[in-house]
């Protein structure tokens, strides 16, 4: 006679945290825990008996206090008795802007050298290896500093524009190229909002509105070739829906510009563009081109030759084979490097401070920081913005890589 | 057979015609003009704009170039010398002040031992980089270490012996450990053992050591004193050399199924990754001493080169998780299946093929590392940037700009692009593919 028994229970011994691979992943995490745990008791108790040997405390308060310091470049209100959270934000509005123009301006050159440096023609891939060599291999800092240092040293100066033998002169009539800084004419608007800001808004918004409305009328297009194979015309309907609203509205708020004048010592009026924002701005762009591309480059190696022939067999143009079959493919490759160049020009151009440029870093990590003496929440507070903007980068990124990516069945 | 053939064939070549060279439009130099420059129309007209832009920034940049202007002692012995203002470089600034662009302020009797010290990188790197150097070499690598720093900082020897010292103590415990108290905690010990050594007994047992037998080397002043490329050499060739194994092992941590570790490190990773690298500075040079206990005082240089090797070790963490990601899933259960442990399938199996695969990745990071020791200069140390800020604002060398930096940028274009010459031949050696 068989009788079906259970195996016999096993007993919980002490060995088993170990070699039994039910509890032995447990025990790895609770000692890495412990230790962690440990660790971080061991900074944080430090911290406090630092600090108060110090005198100090862990506060935040400094924020509402009046900064007493100016900057030079601001895109809201802000003088030196606004806060020390007012200067923050100025400082990050300034990062914001520089990131945006590096990332735009390295984009269109980071194509453009990726492009020819795939050239049939060998001088000109040549030279753009050159190009991409020489940037690559030498610190982004280097070129920031020679950058300003030109800027400064070899334009003329504001007094060169000056009386009758100026050897200055200014591009037509509008245009002041200085050592100090690039003057350029700045619209305002005559009879428009009391606050500027509304007004800029109000044009910002219908621009915004007349590209939804050109997607909607391309998407009728789509739409209409799918269903009878013939595509619309709509090239002078899109135009007119991006330029006429945005003219009616500027015309209607009395749109003028005006134009730099020399006074004095220097340039009054117009926009004043500083060298430390132009120096910026063109280093971390020829800088980040550079990386970008090899990105594009490699891009289109990527995708096989046959794909463009197969697409030329089945009648499509060039510019349809670029458009339709190439470009697709090669942006699933290109996207997610160019989106890490973003965040590295981004995060690059926290060296700012190396100019004078007044972002984040040179704000709340800098004058306030050596203002107040708040190392720690300054600093604190300074990587908690950077982290915020890097996270929000790379999270666009991940919804866009999950989109693009192959359904593979 | 038949009689088809039966008369006489008129004429039958004997010889035959030698082959007709291609023509000269086709191959030799005009062909290949003509395939590369002058294809199109349109390709013609590029190539014609091109060589003009060559020739315009050659006829700029020779005729600055060329002045002999060595022996000019400042800007305006320059001036006076080549005649002209502007338009003519000065290379006196190079003669006068290369030595500080190259070791700062280091003693110049004491310049031998950087010196030495670079040397002994190349021989100590040699069996590592190349596989026909012998691999008794390899000894001294790991020997070179403990060599470098106190060839730099001097004192006593006998600090970095017992330093070594450490690392035996905790290697002797984990191999006679391991049968008495298994894999696991062999490897705790010998990492407590280790610690201990260096918290407690290090200085005490060195001090007896140099007290009977005071063998050292002269100590250098100040840290402050490093500067220049010596700088961006020190903190790039540790930080290197420390960023790689934290890497590995915070990216075996990242693709680990051990949910805690998992969370720990890819919340270190994410967190270093996300902020610039000058915030960490900022964080050495302000901060790292309040995170101590009370009264330590430790060097700038050092706490520089702790912020910058957890900054490279999180993106050289990124670089290997890659590699590890791109291996199929085949070589995992491989592993398992031929009975392996965790650690065993890393090192035969695992490892070798995913560094492999993130060479590139590696050496672009080891490059911008390198790069991203000019962000020192932001803290107030003199590297060669720092130099080159001090150098201009020198009442002799007011208005110098291009010659200085151009030297600069030269020393680090011919380090980088050495390094990543040196990746492309490594990836050409190690492709087993065809």
């Amino acid at each position: 006679m068989t009788t079906i028994t259970d195996p016999p229970k096993e007993s919980f011994r002490l060995s088993m945290l170990l070699y039994d691979t039910r509890y032995r992943s447990m025990t790895i995490q609770v000692i890495a825990l412990i230790g962690f745990s440990a660790a971080v008791w061991w900074l944080v108790g430090n911290t406090i008996q630092n600090m108060n040997a110090l005198g100090k405390d862990l506060s935040f308060n400094f924020l509402g206090e009046p900064a007493g310091y100016d900057i030079n470049q601001r895109l809201i209100e802000y003088t030196s008795q606004s806060t020390h959270f007012r200067a923050a934000i100025v400082g990050v509005l300034n990062t914001l802007v520089i990131a945006v123009l590096g990332c735009a301006l390295a984009t269109v050159l980071g194509i453009v050298i990726g492009v020819l440096r795939l050239s049939n023609n060998w001088i000109v891939s040549r030279i753009m290896t050159v190009y991409v060599e020489m940037f690559r291999n030498v610190p982004v800092l280097l070129w920031i500093v020679l950058a300003m240092a030109i800027l400064i040293e070899t334009l003329p100066a504001p007094r060169d524009y000056k009386g009758d033998d100026a050897t200055a002169s200014m591009f037509l009539e509008s245009v002041a190229v200085t050592n100090r800084g690039i003057f350029i004419p700045g619209p305002s608007f005559s009879n428009g909002f009391a606050n500027s800001t509304i007004s800029w808004l109000l044009v910002v918004g219908v621009l915004v509105a007349s590209i939804l409305a050109i997607r909607y009328v391309r998407a009728q297009a789509t739409k209409k070739q799918e269903a009878t194979g013939v595509r619309p015309t709509t090239w002078y309907l899109q135009l007119g829906l991006l330029v006429v609203p945005v003219s009616i509205v500027c015309i209607a708020m009395g749109l003028f510009w005006t134009s730099p004048e020399l006074k004095g010592f220097n340039f009054k009026g117009g926009i004043h563009l500083r060298n430390s924002l132009i120096a910026l701005w063109l280093a971390l762009s020829l800088y980040t081109a550079a990386f970008i591309a090899e990105n594009v480059r490699a891009g289109i190696m990527a995708i096989s030759k046959g794909q463009s022939e197969a697409a030329g067999a089945l009648g499509l143009r060039p510019n349809r084979i670029m458009s339709l079959v190439v470009l697709p493919q090669a942006l699933r490759v290109i996207i997610p490097p160019l989106i890490s160049q973003y965040l590295n020009l981004t995060k690059n151009s926290s060296l700012a401070i190396a100019v004078g440029y007044m972002d984040i870093t040179g704000t709340l990590m800098g004058i306030s920081l050596n203002q107040t003496g708040r190392e720690l929440e300054t600093l604190l507070l300074g990587m908690l913005i950077y982290l915020t903007i890097s996270l929000l980068i790379s999270a666009a990124m991940n919804v866009y890589n999950s989109r693009m990516q192959l359904m593979e069945r | 057979m038949s009689d088809t053939h039966a008369q006489t064939v008129a004429y039958v070549r004997e010889t035959m015609l030698e082959p007709q060279a291609p023509p000269v439009t086709v191959v030799g130099p005009i062909g290949w003009a003509k395939t590369n420059l002058f294809s199109s129309r349109l390709n013609t007209v590029i190539t014609l704009i091109a060589l003009a832009f060559v020739y315009l920034v050659l006829s700029i940049l020779l005729p600055w170039a060329f002045h002999n202007t060595w022996s000019a002692t400042s800007l305006r012995d320059c001036r006076e010398m080549t005649g002209t203002d502007h338009g003519a470089a000065c290379w006196g600034v190079i003669r006068d002040r290369w030595q500080q662009i190259l070791f700062g302020n280091y003693p110049v009797d004491l310049r031998w031992r950087p010196i030495l010290d670079l040397v002994l990188l190349l021989v100590a790197l040699a069996p590592i980089l190349f596989s026909n150097v012998p691999r008794k070499l390899l000894w001294f690598s790991a020997a070179y270490p403990f060599i470098m720093p106190w060839l730099i900082w001097g004192g006593s020897v006998w600090v970095p012996v017992m330093a070594a010292v450490g690392f035996i103590l905790g290697y002797l415990f984990l191999k006679f450990g391991e049968k008495a108290l298994g894999s696991l905690f062999a490897m705790i010990g010998a990492v407590v053992v280790a610690i201990v050594w260096w918290l407690f007994f290090l200085g005490p047992v060195s001090d007896i050591f140099a007290s009977i037998l005071p063998i050292g080397l002269e100590k250098l002043g100040s840290s402050r004193d490093i500067g220049g490329l010596m700088l961006a050499f020190v903190i790039g060739v540790v930080a290197i050399g420390l960023s790689l194994p934290i890497g590995i092992v915070l990216a075996l941590g990242r693709q680990s199924d051990l949910l805690i570790v998992k969370t720990l490190c890819v919340g270190f990773i994410e967190f270093i990754r996300g902020v610039p690298l000058i915030t960490l500075l900022f964080v050495a040079s302000t901060l790292l001493n309040i995170f101590m206990p009370p009264g330590t005082n430790f060097d700038i240089v050092l706490r520089v080169i702790i912020m910058v090797t957890l900054f490279s070790s999180a993106y050289m963490a990124e670089v290997i998780r890659g590699g590890l990601a791109a291996l199929p899933k085949g070589q995992y259960e491989g592993g398992d299946s031929l009975g392996l442990n965790y650690w065993q399938a890393q090192r035969l199996i695992i490892m070798p093929q995913a560094l492999k695969i993130s060479i590139p990745g590696i050496v672009s990071t080891f490059i911008g590392l390198f790069k991203d020791t000019t962000l020192v200069s932001i803290i107030g140390l003199l590297d060669p940037i720092g130099w080159a800020t001090a150098i201009r604002a020198d009442t002799d060398w007011i208005g110098i700009l291009w010659e200085l930096y151009a030297f600069i940028a030269l020393l680090f274009f011919i380090i980088c692009f050495g390094m990543s010459r040196y990746s492309m031949y490594l990836e050409r050696k190690l492709k087993t593919s065809h």
